[in-house]
């Protein structure tokens, strides 16, 4: 399952960095962050809870990027 | 602005007065040099006066490259951003020295980073504008009340009103009014289009003059205008070589010259020291803390990508939807293009130009016809709507039964209790059926009823009147090949082919046979340069996938088209193929340009820097300068209008 959230983050370089931290989130099968668009895909594996696996992800994004957000 | 924005310029001008204030206190109190007794006040004073304006600037940049030390993500921009100053604040505590390169390469380094965030945020506006066909509302009839709604509020069927100057929200049917619509947003195309009662009407279009009434076809989530938003937005996931490349560049290369760095400041005082030579530490950290600063990856980091999502929002506006970057970059290295016939060089809009009845059958011209379109009623291929539109009346459907589409022969089925087959020549020698051959130019339909001959019925095609320049256009831009592909009779083909001089025909081929083609051609192609299929969308699903690049044309409305391809044609005009490459390389030339610039500039200054000749204010160019300099160039990609 995919779902597109919208993102905030400042420079491209910040953006791959929340894209790796998104991608070792577990319950993640793949991440892709577009800088230009703002906005993060998500592919969650079967059956994960999508809630909670995006609050790992934005935790995991604040951990390499302090001021980035996730709306979600 | 936005808030974050404001907030680093209010940082960027507080550090700025703080310096140029500490600055004329060095120069007018002399406050430095005072000590108590052995302990060097005046040097810790200053010290810690200079240190107020580099927290404002740089606390945050010291903080994040903290954090990345403890995550693991040792090298980033901010790392070594803060081990530079940091560095060079050691080195002017040492000598007592000057402080103001420090903070100012903190303060570059931020003044950078704001102008990059506003560029970026203003051509990520530029490009969401030129793209703005989202609707915000659609007008619904209530109690004799037009009340404004939601777009995605209104179900299927329901009757919507667009009054003039108002976008269209959802794809529909006009049940009433005329109006000239603007479809510019949508196709870069700026004469108007008509249209009248029972015409299809198409979201995003701006109806420039009159009421209509329109019957919503779809739901606002499948309309065109939606489709064709998700895909820009969704374009540049698709990530491209290049955006890879320097992805990869960046984590290959920072390590790399954080290490060069290091032993530019350990291994030439050593050496120095073996040799007997004043070690001179301060001169050689200096150079490495320079090197840090020249390093710094920002410029290809933030302007490939920008460059790349400025050349999609400039195609979007000429009417060219590029799927993603890796299309873009395909795209320029095209070097054959294959076409498909109907549709794409040619209009596509059949009509029925000659009937020849057999005599022995004893048929009418009106009854011939009559059955053809029977026969072909519940096929959408263009012959068949246009046998439909000759016979002009409603087709009873009831009265046909067994319908057999037999792919690339033609349809066979029982009209009024007659067997009655359309189709080609091979349909009829499938059939057994004695024919005659017809020699007019055109599709032929072959028609036998109860397996006799009982007549052919031909219909032509016109060539696009841009057709023979898109191909002119084709060849200038590189395109070492152009190759049709058509399912139709050879001398149909070739006639068109040598109107419109195109390098090699191949005819009368069933769809399965098409992908064989190309895959051919790719064998061919070998690896050197890329292979693009145009079409129209319709049946060539499989050839556009299997090209290097699938370009469809014609294909507002068409969601199979849409899905189906690399790259969307929004008008169906073929000039538009040559100018999706041009825009296409211009966006690939400017994304080269910004890496070799950068490339070379920083390996020049980190030259410079080693051998000591360019100090931390070149650093800083070759670092916030090349960045905004390579940002606005790729910005330029964004203009494509005089391609």
């Amino acid at each position: 399952m995919k779902k597109v959230y919208k993102i905030e983050v400042d420079c491209a370089n910040c953006a791959n960095k929340m894209e790796e931290a998104a991608k070792k989130t577990a319950g993640v099968v793949n991440a892709v962050v577009n800088f230009m668009a703002l906005k993060m895909e998500v592919e969650f594996e079967d059956g994960a809870d999508v809630k909670s696996v995006m609050k790992k992800v934005l935790e995991n994004c604040r951990k390499v990027e302090e001021d980035c957000e996730i709306i979600f | 602005m936005t808030k974050k924005q404001r907030k680093a310029l209010k940082r960027i001008i507080i550090s700025v007065v703080l310096l140029v204030i500490l600055k004329l206190a060095d120069r007018f109190v002399s406050y430095g040099e005072l000590e108590l007794g052995a302990v060097p006040v005046g040097r810790v004073l200053r010290f810690l006066l200079y240190m107020v304006p580099y927290y404002v600037i740089g606390g945050d940049i010291v903080r994040k490259a903290i954090r990345g030390i403890r995550n693991g993500e040792v090298f980033d921009e901010n790392f070594l951003m803060a081990v530079a100053t940091i560095g060079a604040i050691i080195v002017a505590l040492v000598d007592n020295g000057d402080y103001t390169e420090a903070v100012a390469v903190m303060l570059f380094y931020q003044i950078g980073e704001l102008f990059q965030s506003i560029a970026v945020g203003k051509s990520r506006k530029n490009i969401t504008e030129l793209m703005d066909i989202r609707p915000d509302y659609a007008n619904i009839e209530q109690d004799g009340v037009i009340t404004q709604v939601s777009p995605d509020e209104v179900p299927v069927g329901s009757e919507i009103i667009v009054k003039p100057g108002e976008k269209v929200p959802i794809d529909g049917i006009v049940i009433d009014g005329n109006a000239s619509l603007n479809t510019s947003a949508l196709t870069g195309e700026s004469i108007p289009r008509e249209v009248h009662t029972g015409d299809e009407i198409i979201s995003g279009c701006i109806n420039m003059s009159g009421l209509l009434r329109v019957r919503t076809t779809k739901e606002f989530g499948e309309s065109t205008a939606s489709k064709i938003l998700d895909m820009v937005e969704n374009a540049s996931s698709k990530k491209s070589r290049s955006e890879n490349f320097i992805s990869k560049f960046a984590r290959v290369y920072t390590p790399a010259v954080c290490i060069a760095a290091l032993l530019l400041a350990v291994v030439p005082p050593v050496i120095n020291l073996l040799l007997g030579n004043p070690a001179g530490f301060g001169q050689w950290i200096y150079r490495a803390l320079t090197f840090l600063v020249i390093s710094c990856p920002c410029a290809l980091v933030i302007s490939i990508p920008l460059g790349f999502f400025a050349g999609i929002g400039g195609a979007g506006k000429a009417g060219v939807l590029i799927k993603g970057s890796n299309y873009l970059e395909t795209l320029s290295a095209a070097k054959y293009v294959v076409f498909d016939k109907t549709g794409t060089m040619t209009q596509g809009v059949f009509e029925v130009s000659k009937v020849i009845t057999a005599p022995e059958s004893g048929i009418t011209t009106e009854e011939l016809i009559r059955l053809a379109a029977y026969v072909e009623s519940f096929s959408s291929h263009p012959i068949s709507k246009s046998l439909k539109k000759a016979y002009g009346e409603e087709i009873d459907t009831a009265k046909v039964t067994g319908i057999e589409e037999i792919s690339g022969h033609g349809v066979t089925a029982t009209v009024d209790g007659h067997f009655v087959a359309a189709g080609n020549e091979k349909l009829m020698k499938k059939l057994g059926v004695s024919y005659q051959v017809c020699d007019a130019i055109g599709t032929l339909v072959y028609v036998a009823v109860d397996h006799r001959y009982a007549g052919c019925i031909v219909i032509s095609d016109l060539i696009k009147p841009n057709a023979s320049v898109a191909i002119k256009a084709l060849h200038k831009n590189g395109i070492k090949k152009t190759i049709m592909l058509t399912g139709d009779a050879k001398r149909v083909a070739d006639s068109v082919a040598a109107e419109l001089s195109i390098d090699e025909v191949y005819s009368e081929l069933l769809p399965g046979d098409k992908v064989e083609k190309v895959e051919g051609f790719l064998k061919e192609l070998g690896g050197n340069g890329k292979l693009a299929f145009v079409g129209d969308g319709i049946n060539d699903a499989p050839v556009l996938s299997r090209a290097d690049i699938g370009i469809a044309m014609g294909a507002l409305g068409s969601d199979a088209a849409i899905e189906a391809a690399d790259v969307v044609l929004m008008d169906d005009d073929p000039a538009k193929i040559a100018k999706a490459i041009r825009i296409a390389k211009k966006c690939m030339r400017i994304v080269y340009e910004n890496i070799w610039f950068a490339i070379v500039v920083k390996l020049v200054c980190l030259l410079l820097g080693a051998v000591g000749i360019a100090n931390m204010w070149i650093a800083i160019f070759a670092d916030v300068g090349v960045m905004v300099l390579a940002v606005l160039n790729a910005i330029r990609a964004l203009f494509v209008k005089n391609l």
